[in-house]
């Protein structure tokens, strides 16, 4: 490829007309990312994921969970599914092509705990991986309690159970 | 049909991500990713928008990291009901824990038993 380049390049030419080709150059072999090819991607396998969920979901319902044990219950699987792959490896191979369809999910929530945690693992099992598995957990936690925090405040002061005189 | 609407109902929402990495110039990584979603999940639950999307789509906006911020912001607001303010602060991860548990024992097991790739 980098001779095919070099042809396109005319080193007789003035500087400034060199600057326009050279930009034109790069712009030409820098790749732009398949709008449409990574959204198809996402689609199928986010959808798939949830789809998963959904075959997990029914079967904790039918051994008698209620809905909110059997959403619990099929977190812990994807959660404990998606750890797995991370582990060997898959995960990240699958969220090459799947971009957000595997970062979405709560799938990508384990995967970007187990993902920093691995390559921690030489600075040690405490300050190592049990500091990095939350490299982007923290912040997830952060945000989601201090927002839910915020949502349970603002229906306590209000809501239809709203203290007396606000 | 409860599988076909997940599938639609997730795919659409990793495809308005994926689209907002590719299209928008913000350096979109994937930790801002997950704290947006959970925080539009906490803000959508909380005006009562989340729950019918629940009841229509299943897994499909249950799966997604929103569905994370519904389940906090649902039991803040049940907490709340339950035992006033103090529900505030403990109702959210009371009710998020077994996701959360599983996430920090499954992935502090991952990262002891796997070595890393390269």
């Amino acid at each position: 490829m980098g001779r095919n380049l070099k042809r396109t390049f005319d080193p007789n030419k003035p500087l400034e007309m060199q600057k326009q080709e050279y930009k034109q150059m790069v712009k030409k072999v820098s790749p732009k990312p398949p709008v449409i090819r990574n959204s198809i991607w996402a689609f199928a396998v986010g959808g798939l994921i949830c789809v998963v969920g959904q075959a997990f979901f029914n079967f904790f319902e039918g051994l008698g969970l209620n809905t909110l044990d059997a959403g619990a219950a099929t977190s812990i699987v994807l959660v404990f599914i998606a750890a797995f792959l991370t582990g060997l490896g898959l995960y990240d191979e699958i969220a090459r092509f799947a971009g957000a369809g595997t970062i979405v999910p709560i799938t990508g929530f384990a995967n970007s705990m187990v993902a920093p945690a691995l390559e921690a693992r030489t600075e040690g099992m405490v300050m190592g991986v049990g500091a990095r598995l939350f490299s982007v957990a923290g912040p997830i936690l952060v945000f989601g309690i201090t927002a839910a925090w915020l949502a349970g405040m603002l229906y306590y002061l209000f809501g239809p159970n709203a203290p007396a005189g606000s | 049909m409860i599988f076909l609407k997940a599938f639609l109902v997730g795919g659409l929402i990793c495809v308005a991500v994926q689209l907002l990495m590719d299209l928008t110039n913000f350096k979109v990584t994937p930790g801002h990713v997950l704290v947006g979603l959970v925080t539009a999940g906490v803000a959508l639950s909380a005006v009562g928008i989340y729950e019918p999307l629940v009841k229509f789509a299943g897994a499909g906006a249950t799966v997604p990291l929103s569905g994370l911020g519904h389940i906090l912001a649902q039991g803040a607001i049940k907490g709340v009901d339950r035992g006033g303010l103090l529900g505030a602060f403990n109702g959210g991860v009371a009710a998020a824990a077994a996701g959360i548990t599983a996430a920090v024992v499954f992935g502090y097991f991952a990262a002891l038993l796997f070595k890393p790739k390269g």
